[in-house]
């Protein structure tokens, strides 16, 4: 039994649990007498709702109860919300339409919730549901972002002129205006995120459970944060106070943002378990799944790059409409403002810069944060700017950003962000190197004959993770503040339990969490247990996104272990009859400073809680420490992928030949953890670059809505990634590390389309580039760039 | 899914005479296009009669030049048969291309020909090879088989008990895979047997998979890719999808036809 060491790759303790069939989900959980409930959604992308008659369907074998809109009304059970209020550029709060967790008088999206049927057995519910009579009429569908504000446009929400549910910017125009009045050159982009969908493994779900003995609720559902989803359904939807409601978040299989969410229907489950005072119990299947899961991206945007007669940014303007969706789903506002374009900066020193975004109503799925959250949008911006700008200049893409890289720290941008720390030419030589990039020509010359394009495309992402001080974020309009909350309680035995308001969704926290103590206290890995995701357990916490676990959860870990620390050298300078000054505290053992004199960890903890050889008039028996941890900034993950693929213009299919990842996270906590992370980001990086892309027709039905249309990346469509790190340590929290969850997903888009648009020669490719749009542009293209 | 009742015969005779004797059964074989129409409450039927315990439509023999396969032999099976491999190997080749590891050891040849999805692959390779389709009640020739989309000439309650290929080695399958689905957005095989030369293609048109007989004509004076040059499909008769428009998939089966055949010139 030894010590495990921060920056090894020790394998993860809960993947026993997980690859035995022994992790516990939502869908796991049984209830006594649970009942299923089964949402009658809406067929239509936009319609009122006439006429509602349960009558028949109520009367249907199996059937428990059926609950519409208006029984939430009745019981007076509040909106879902919005927790981030963005003031406009008219200093108005945003316009948030009414989102009621069953349709009161409209719907509108395909999926929206109607009436919940609850039933002994699914199929009794979904046979109910089918005979609930809805007298529909349909209204006009605002399925397409683009047209969404035109003045025929029919209104999402009556009473939201324009669909518009705020316009913002950020940044100073004039100077910005300005700068590109006198530009030597300027780059236009016009620029189209795509909408995905998250589709986490393991669907949404929750179990709602009324206990009338002491009128209390408890609530098992899959989120990443259910401290804040009791808050939101205790405070603000109203279901409960927040001591009679209990939340559990268990095994929680991937999220990728979409489980921050306060969905309709685990507050449904909630509700209408005291409603029919029994369980009630949903799981989504994946049909659902793709309508319901509050979607990402879904940007348009134009872009442009000024630029001196040197290759020198002077600035950056950016033109953003950014699709809402039907409703302001949980964080949704924040997403494509502070979130985006305090990011616009990229790595690059750009003396002005202004953001105007609109935030659009559409008859379509709510949008929220997807892995990255506004950060990916951003750097797809900047890093397709960059690439472009130095073609059109005829500068190696490379030299571009080598000469405008930012090198002096801390670095002040005009989007609010302080960048701490970095050293972004480092990452991006490196990464240089294992690229080969100087093989490329060669390589290319080799696909030519083949008949292929070969082309190499560079992304040097920057992130802001660490979310965040809650000051500033307060300023800014978030509802709530970001920090995390920790409590280490050593047992009598000297093993320990980890309290922590972060929650797993497959990040691997019972591992690096585990680390951290083990590094620290000096006892081996297998006697730290993590518990999180059950609110009667754990103290207050935000809970997991915006890799923010790292860099913020095990900072307050961190501050807790202090405090252990600290109150164990107490009780160890008496059990060793010595100054508590003289105390030192190393490898697991506390000796006297210049004696051989020492006892180890477990043997103080034993004496705490045994509580016979201190004053306990002076110290307190036990050793249990909690902590809060605020952040002072965010931190800035930042580094260089280097795509290199190769295009077979006859079909048009792309395949990926070599990746190149070089990231600076910092200090690295569990390397194979952390690669694993940039692993799945990547790929699903890759996904939104080449497979991806959630699609609504005219109608607003959802056409993408199964895997056999919606593609999702698999292994098969990647190569082995090479992978290298650099690191400048963070220096605004205690163990110096930044994040790296989102990092793949944030850099990858852009890397496949600047090497796409090296391979095609022209920079007019929309995501997905699937093989039919490479095809359409390849056969437009006259020969390979290698042969010109 | 709704409520059914379940049958497991068997025999083909006793599965047959069941079939006649219910109002609306359904054969179950590997159940990967069944099982999800039940679940999706596309299909209702009042019996489900599962092929799965008859022995007789289970093995892989060659005979001669014939190579037989039961109907519910699983994709897997094909694909890893020495049998097969040796006989034809562009057919051992196409299944291991089905789906994924969980589909190949559950779906079945019987099942796949049965169903005719218009991007499936098995029905390529019996229109390539020339296959013979056996039944419960008769040998239909694959040029009779394949009727339509999702239709084939089986007669209500007619079951496929084993399908026989002639053993041709020059022969080739190459698969255009949907991005999203992995099915066939165009599927070639090209085979030549002596004097019989047999383009066939799957996931492309509108009435399912076809014999491209002008690419066939050509290939009689020489069987090479290059014959191929300059032939073409009309657009108007190809699916047309999110995935790839009509004039798309017209151009692609122009260019896998021409490396299916020289997959299989060898
Ligand atoms: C995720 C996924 C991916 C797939 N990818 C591919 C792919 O890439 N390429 C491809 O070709 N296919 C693909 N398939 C289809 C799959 O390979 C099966 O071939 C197909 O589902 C039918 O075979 P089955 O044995 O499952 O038939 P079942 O689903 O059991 O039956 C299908 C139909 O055939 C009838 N039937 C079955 N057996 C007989 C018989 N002996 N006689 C008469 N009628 C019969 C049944 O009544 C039913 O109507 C995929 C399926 C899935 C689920």
């Amino acid at each position: 039994m030894t010590v495990t060491r921060i920056g090894e790759a020790v394998r993860r303790k809960e993947d026993h649990r997980f690859i035995t069939g022994k992790g516990q989900y939502t869908d796991d959980i049984f209830r006594p007498r649970q009942t299923h409930a089964y949402f009658l959604r809406s067929p239509h992308a936009h319609a009122r709702i006439r006429r509602l008659d349960t009558a028949e369907a109520a009367a249907m074998p199996g059937v428990v109860g059926i609950l519409t809109g208006k029984d939430l009304a009745e019981d007076k059970i509040g909106d879902l919300i919005c927790g981030w209020m963005i003031h406009d550029i008219h200093g108005q709060p945003m316009k948030m339409g009414s989102h009621p967790a069953l349709a009161k008088e409209k719907v509108r999206y395909v999926g929206d919730h109607v009436a919940v049927v609850i039933a002994e057995r699914l199929d009794q519910a979904r046979d109910a549901a089918e005979a609930i009579e809805v007298d529909y009429e349909v209204l006009p569908a605002v399925a397409d972002l683009a047209t969404a504000t035109d003045a025929t446009a029919a209104l999402v929400h009556d009473e939201i002129a324009g669909n518009l549910a705020f316009e913002w910017h950020l940044g100073h125009k004039a100077m910005t205006d300005h700068a590109f009045e006198r530009a030597h050159h300027v780059t236009r982009l016009d620029i189209v995120n795509n909408r995905l969908v998250p589709n986490p493994m393991e669907p949404r779900a929750a179990i709602g459970e009324y206990d009338s003995g002491n009128d209390s609720f408890t609530l098992w559902t899959t989120s990443q944060n259910p401290h804040v989803a009791r808050l939101v359904l205790s405070a603000f939807v109203g279901i409960a106070p927040e001591h009679k409601l209990r939340v559990i978040a268990p095994d929680v299989g991937g999220g990728f943002g979409s489980k921050i969410f306060i969905y309709a229907e685990e507050t449904v489950c909630a509700w209408a378990s005291k409603r029919v005072g029994r369980p009630v119990k949903w799981t989504s299947d994946r049909s659902e799944a793709f309508l319901s899961d509050a979607h990402g991206r879904d940007h348009i945007t134009t872009a442009e790059l000024a630029l001196d007669e040197r290759g020198k940014i002077t600035a950056l303007r950016v033109k953003t409409r950014a699709n809402m969706g039907a409703y302001l789903s949980t964080f949704a506002s924040s997403i494509p403002t502070y979130l985006y374009a305090t990011l616009l900066s990229g790595q690059y020193d750009i003396p002005a810069i202004h953001a105007a975004v609109e935030a659009v109503y559409t008859t379509t799925a709510p949008v929220d944060a997807y892995r990255g959250a506004g950060r990916p949008e951003a750097t797809f911006v900047v890093e397709r700017l960059a690439e472009a700008a130095a073609r059109e200049i005829g500068m190696d893409p490379a030299d571009f950003r080598k000469k405008n890289f930012i090198r002096k720290f801390p670095h002040q941008t005009p989007v609010i962000m302080t960048y701490d720390i970095g050293n972004y030419r480092a990452s991006l030589d490196k990464a240089m190197e294992i690229a080969d990039v100087k093989g490329f020509n060669r390589r290319r010359r080799q696909s030519a004959r083949e008949g292929k394009l070969r082309g190499l495309g560079y992304s040097c992402y920057i992130e802001a993770c660490g979310i965040a001080p809650s000051q500033a974020v307060g300023s800014l309009g978030a509802g709530v503040g970001l920090w995390e909350s920790a409590e280490v309680r050593v047992n009598p035995t000297g093993n320990v339990e980890v309290l922590t308001g972060s929650h797993s969704h497959g990040q691997g926290h019972e591992t690096t969490f585990a680390q951290l103590v083990s590094d620290r206290l000096g006892i081996p890995i297998e006697q730290v247990t993590v518990v999180h995701g059950d609110t009667d357990k754990v103290q207050f916490g935000m809970g997991t996104y915006g890799s923010r676990s790292g860099a913020v959860g095990m900072s307050a870990i961190v501050k807790a272990l202090d405090k252990v620390e600290a109150k164990a050298k107490k009780i160890a300078s008496h059990l060793l009859e010595a100054a508590e000054a003289d105390i030192e505290f190393k490898d697991g053992k506390f000796s006297v400073a210049g004696t051989d004199r020492s006892i180890d960890f477990a043997s103080v903890a034993l004496n705490a809680y045994v509580a016979h050889k201190f004053p306990t008039s002076e110290i307190e028996p036990g050793l249990k420490e909690g902590a809060f941890y605020d952040p002072v900034n965010f931190t800035f993950p930042a580094g260089t992928h280097i795509c290199e693929l190769e295009i077979d213009p006859a079909t048009g299919r792309t395949t990926i030949c070599n990746w190149t990842a070089v990231d600076d996270f910092g200090v690295v906590i569990n390397p194979m953890i952390v690669e694993g992370q940039v692993h799945g980001g990547i790929a699903q990086g890759v996904g939104q670059a080449l497979l991806e892309g959630a699609a609504y027709d005219r109608d607003g039905q959802l056409v993408t809505g199964s895997f056999m249309d919606y593609a999702m990346p698999r292994a098969d469509d990647l190569p082995s990634f090479k992978m290298g790190f650099t690191e400048t340590k963070c220096p605004s929290n205690p163990l110096g590390i930044k994040g790296c969850g989102e990092a793949g997903a944030i850099a990858a888009p852009a890397a496949v389309m600047n090497a796409i648009t090296d391979a095609l020669g022209t920079e007019a490719v929309p995501m997905p580039a699937t093989p039919q749009t490479v095809w359409k542009i390849a056969r437009t293209r006259a020969a390979p760039r290698a042969a010109e | 899914m709704f409520a059914f009742t379940y049958h497991r015969p068997s025999s083909v005779r006793k599965a047959a005479a069941l079939a006649a004797s219910v109002a609306d059964g359904k054969l179950l074989a590997g159940g990967h296009t069944l099982i999800p129409t039940l679940k999706q409450r596309l299909a209702a039927p009042g019996d489900v009669i599962d092929l799965g315990g008859i022995p007789d439509l289970a093995g892989i023999e060659l005979r001669g030049r014939t190579l037989s396969i039961g109907a519910m032999t699983r994709h897997a099976e094909v694909a890893a048969s020495p049998v097969v491999k040796e006989a034809v190997p562009a057919l051992a080749y196409l299944a291991g291309l089905i789906g994924d590891p969980a589909v190949r050891n559950r779906g079945t040849i019987g099942g796949s020909i049965a169903n005719n999805d218009p991007s499936a692959d098995y029905p390529a390779a019996c229109l390539g090879l020339g296959a013979t389709i056996i039944t419960s009640q008769r040998r239909i020739e694959a040029d009779d088989f394949f009727t339509g989309l999702f239709e084939t000439a089986l007669e209500p309650g007619e079951i496929i008990t084993r399908i026989a290929f002639p053993a041709v080695k020059k022969a080739a399958y190459v698969k255009f895979a949907n991005p999203a689905s992995r099915y066939a957005m165009v599927g070639v095989f090209a085979a030549k047997r002596t004097a019989d030369i047999r383009v066939a293609v799957t996931g492309a048109s509108q009435s399912g998979v076809f014999r491209w007989t002008e690419a066939e004509e050509a290939l009689k004076k020489r069987f090479a890719g290059r014959s191929l040059d300059g032939l073409s499909l009309p657009a108007d008769d190809m699916i047309s999808d999110l995935h790839g428009s009509g004039e798309y998939r017209a151009h692609l089966v122009g260019v896998i036809a021409q490396r299916a055949v020289e997959a299989a010139a060898g």
